[in-house]
């Protein structure tokens, strides 16, 4: 499913003037604003300490905005988002078709009648073939597949990525990187993705939301208006090039800002 | 740059390789070997000492005679031994039902474990022969004496382990579970009771050898009142009669039961675990 393109897209949340505050001292967040429309790929993208996961907390609902709000479009449902973080974080005493269907078990779906759907998200992350694995068998990028596999289950209308890859190897990276792009395309769902790098975050997005740290703020945001699905050929292309010369650029405006 | 190419023309196996995996066969079979012989050696030693210096045997028996008492007393020891397990598994039992109760009930409300605690930990830490002789008092049925005296010592790593277990659930794991909307129940049945499992039967196996000698106390204790029919009374009477062989065949009952009781815990744990704890999984070196 291709997006329609940017700017035609409706939208799906807003942020609107969302600061955080922890222990009334630390400020983790100044008036973020930030509208997430349909389809949008969106990186965050800044140094340690700007917000980007707690932008993504309070996104998800795990923690309130000390001011400001967060408006679905359409009030938000239950099953409209997951959320894919750093680690696995798969239960280590279940399959892996029991722990992709997990999020379904807690809407009291049995396995028999979701069956289907847990091996077709399996399959969507390639892992199909290891439905009874316990995740101790499986290398590191397997289990990150393992749990996309479990986020993309519910079909969600948003997934919130937590710097999902940023403790595997390089070319596994590369590798998850593409099939990301190509399970988004085919679920068509958007994406919120934080990240320190700034080529993961021109490879994969459509929107790069660059933040700086103390107080954590949005400093400016690109588009990366190249047409998907993006391969391996883009990562050479000079347009690649171009793109991660601005976002470095505005990468490098955050930090100074910060220090 | 050069690119070496080994394996292709390596022997499969090196020396190196070839000494580790001598080395852990004799380990292998050393961990059993060793044990048995520090066994051989003990009891050779005891027999030769009680031979060579004539001690009569109701100062210390031979081992051979230790073994017959064992032997021609089998029905009346193993009808004690009966008894002293049966309290010890029954104290199990309640001790893991109110352990693993009661540390539901603190990792479900802050507040009863706030008001609750102190009190187990008292419990816990007041040695079981300065409580039982008041036990004994207070509760008509020796059973239920016996049986109190016995949970009183055994629950508390079951209650400590399986409260630390529950807690210890993965903090990302709560947060999807928070998100996908889950339950209290769905929190508590599939992320921490499976997460305290390991933590459980680590308090299992320590409540397990714990129950055994709560029970044998109590008998004790009991017994100097007159009263019981377990391994420990048959100790004490023994003793009064001086009939130090008995002694010794029902001392080596309670030890062996010690050891079966922890070996069977351990399998458990292992059986439960093998497919997925860290505990439980062998390694390449």
């Amino acid at each position: 499913m291709t997006p329609a393109p940017l700017g035609r897209r409706p939208k799906l949340l807003e942020m609107q003037g969302v600061d955080k505050t922890f222990n009334g001292t630390v400020v983790a967040l100044r008036r973020m604003a930030l509208t997430v429309n349909a389809g949008d790929f969106i990186s965050l993208l800044g140094p340690s300490g700007c917000g980007k996961s707690t932008a993504l907390r309070l996104i998800a609902g795990l923690s309130h905005p000390t001011a400001g709000r967060i408006v679905w479009e359409g009030g938000q449902q239950q099953g409209d988002l997951a959320v894919v973080f750093q680690e696995p974080t798969l239960m280590p005493w279940a399959t892996v078709a029991e722990n992709v269907w997990l999020p379904l078990r807690l809407r009291g779906k049995s396995y028999a009648s979701v069956e289907g759907d847990v091996i077709e998200a399996l399959r969507l992350v390639g892992l199909e073939r290891f439905l009874r694995a316990y995740p101790r068998e499986l290398s590191g990028g397997m289990k990150m597949r393992v749990s996309i596999a479990r986020a993309l289950v519910t079909r969600p209308r948003l997934i919130l990525m937590d710097e999902p890859f940023a403790a595997l190897d390089e070319i596994t990276r590369h590798r998850l990187n593409t099939d990301l792009l190509e399970m988004k395309a085919r679920i068509g769902c958007t994406v919120i993705f934080v990240t320190h790098s700034v080529f993961e975050s021109v490879f994969l997005s459509d929107r790069i939301v660059v933040m700086a740290a103390r107080p954590g703020r949005v400093i400016r945001e690109l588009t990366v208006d190249e047409a998907y699905p993006r391969g391996e050929a883009f990562r050479t292309s000079p347009e690649y090039a171009a793109h991660c010369r601005a976002a470095s650029a505005a990468l490098h405006e955050a930090m100074g800002e910060a220090a | 740059m050069t690119i070496l190419h080994e394996g292709a023309a390596a022997v499969p196996v090196d020396a190196e390789e070839l000494r580790r995996a001598r080395q852990r066969r004799v380990e292998r079979v050393a961990r059993w070997v060793l044990p048995v012989a520090v066994l051989a050696l003990g009891v050779l030693v005891w027999d030769r000492v009680v031979a060579w210096n004539d001690i009569p045997h109701y100062v210390l028996p031979s081992p051979g005679r230790v073994m017959r008492t064992l032997v021609a007393d089998w029905p009346l020891l193993f009808d004690a031994l009966l008894v002293t397990l049966q309290i010890t598994m029954m104290a199990l039992a309640v001790a893991v039902i109110g352990g693993v109760g009661l540390a539901i009930l603190f990792t479900q409300s802050k507040w009863a474990e706030m008001s609750f605690y102190p009190y187990a930990v008292i419990l816990q830490v007041t040695p079981v022969v300065s409580i039982a002789p008041l036990i004994f008092i207070y509760v008509e049925s020796r059973t239920v004496g016996l049986l109190l005296c016995a949970w009183i010592v055994a629950f508390f790593p079951i209650l400590a382990n399986t409260t630390l277990g529950l807690n210890s659930a993965d903090h990302n794991l709560r947060d999807m579970f928070r998100i996908y909307g889950a339950t209290r129940w769905q929190r508590l049945r599939y992320l921490q009771l499976p997460s305290a499992l390991p933590y459980f039967l680590g308090g299992l196996r320590i409540a397990g050898g714990l129950s055994l000698i709560g029970a044998v106390v109590a008998e004790y204790v009991a017994g100097t009142g007159g009263i019981g029919s377990g391994l420990a009374f048959r100790i004490l009477e023994a003793g009064y009669r001086l009939n130090i062989p008995r002694m010794f065949a029902a001392l080596l009952l309670i030890a062996a039961s010690g050891v079966v009781i922890f070996a069977g815990l351990s399998f458990l744990s292992y059986m439960l675990l093998r497919k997925w704890h860290e505990s439980a999984l062998k390694r390449e070196t």
